[in-house]
This record gives C-alpha cells, structure tokens and sequence, in this order.
C-alpha cells in the first residue's frame, strides 16, 4: 500500500495542483487504473476539494485542506479533509427531474451527485473539527499476479 | 491553469471557444466574460468545448446560468462537444436535454 499526501491553502487557485498530484501519483501507482476512471476520480475530487475550500472560506478557518491518496491492491482511495463547518450531505436539496422547468434554477448543488456517481464509494464523515470526504475507486485485479 | 477563451461570428452565431481547466478557480472569469456577451446583444451563442480540458460542476452551473440568460433575452445556446469523458457530466446531470450536445460547430450551427 502506498500513501500519497498533500496540503493545500484552502484556496482555489490550488485546485489544478491537486489535480495534477493525483494524476501522477495514481497514474504511476496505480497502472491498472483506466484513464477513464482516474478523469471521474480528479473530478469527484476537485468537487469535494472546492467544497472543503469554500467551506473553510466561510469557517473563517486557517490551515490547509489535506489531500490524502491511499493506493491499495484491490481499490484507491482519496480523503479530502478540511476544518470548516461542517454539513449534512443527507440534507442537501434534491433536484428536480430532468425534465422537471425547474430544473435550470439550479445552478449548483451538482457536485455531490457527480461525487457519487463518479466514485464507486463514497462517505461523509462531518466531525466537530471539519469534514472527511472519502472516495474510493475499485482496481481492477492484476492480471500478472 | 489559464483559461482562455476566442470569440468569433460564424453564420450569425456568436461562437466561444474555450481553451483551459473551468473550475470554481476559472467559473467566475467565464461566466463574467459570458454575460459581458450577452449583454453587448450576442444572444445566439455556441459555445465550442472542444479545448477544454476539465469541467467540474461549477462549469455547468456556469452554463445553466448562460441559457437561462441567452433564453429571458429571446436567444439560443448550443454547445460543441464530442469528449465522452465531458458529454457524461451532462448525461449523468441530465443537462444534455436542456442544452444539446452538438458533435461539431456546423452541427451546431444548422440544427434546427
């Protein structure tokens, strides 16, 4: 197992350095990963890193927002850790159907749903000191082993 | 990274070609220069994805927020785009119903 960590300022101007960190330590840690599922893991990603980052904008809160990959045989997982306020993600507004006019009144509140479309796991673990979103994507089995 | 983007006329069309990362670091600065547009009359607009690199949720709401516009002052959106890794955030959205996904800037451009 292999651990890849990075501290960021809750800035977004960081967001493509995350994306970059994670690209080179999964692509070259993780070579079974198709390009595919590493595009939606940078996107669930960056999702729950802008969400970390704002969260701890409007926390006034100081410190760096963690970025941690962990590289296992069967699966990859990246925790985004932050120390802002918190939330629910059980009581973020649904959105209305697609074919729903009311549909287009929003225009956020899609992060979450690609998070949990794009990662095969995810979790929420809100604490009194910030939150740790956790997104995992599956290995496929190696076949030289 | 920067984020750039081209504005030309094309058959009528105001086309914007963006080239870049559009995430909640670059949404603003698009969505800005979007709405500059607008407001100057430009209210037929394409939008080319082609160059662009990543697109985040910011990025689509930027884009509702753009229809919504280019709708309220009597206009259209089409957007050009063919990279699947792209096209699935608006199938897993459901946004490609409300803005289709065209597979180049003549598509786009002669849809009815």
């Amino acid at each position: 197992m292999a651990v890849v960590e990075l501290e960021i300022p809750a800035r977004s101007a960081y967001l493509s350095l995350v994306r970059l960190v994670v690209d080179a330590a999964i692509g070259s840690l993780a070579p079974g990963l198709s390009p595919a599922r590493l595009d939606d893991l940078k996107i669930a990603v960056t999702e729950a890193c802008s969400n970390a980052i704002e969260a701890q904008e409007s926390n006034w809160s100081e410190g760096p927002v963690v970025v941690r990959c962990t590289i296992a045989d069967d699966e990859v997982r990246v925790e985004i850790i932050d120390r802002g306020a918190g939330f629910d993600p059980d009581d973020i507004e649904t959105l209305p159907a697609v074919t729903d006019p009311r549909r287009l009144r929003h225009e956020s509140g899609m992060g979450i749903v690609l998070m949990r479309t794009l990662a095969d796991e995810v979790s929420f673990t809100p604490s009194a000191d910030g939150t740790r979103v956790s997104l995992v994507v599956r290995r496929p089995a190696d076949p030289a082993s | 990274m920067e984020l750039r983007t081209e504005v030309s006329e094309v058959k009528g069309w105001t086309v914007v070609t963006v080239h870049g990362e559009i995430d909640v670091a670059t949404s603003p600065t698009l969505r800005e220069r979007l709405i500059d547009l607008v407001n100057g009359g430009a209210t037929r607009l394409v939008l080319d994805l082609e160059a662009v690199d990543f697109l985040d949720s910011t990025g689509l709401g930027t884009i509702v927020s753009l229809l919504k516009r280019v709708r309220t002052h009597g206009g259209d959106l089409r957007l050009v785009c063919t990279e699947a890794r792209i096209r699935r955030l608006f199938e897993i959205t459901g946004l490609e119903k409300a803005v289709p996904l065209h597979a180049s800037l003549d598509d786009a451009i002669s849809a009815g």
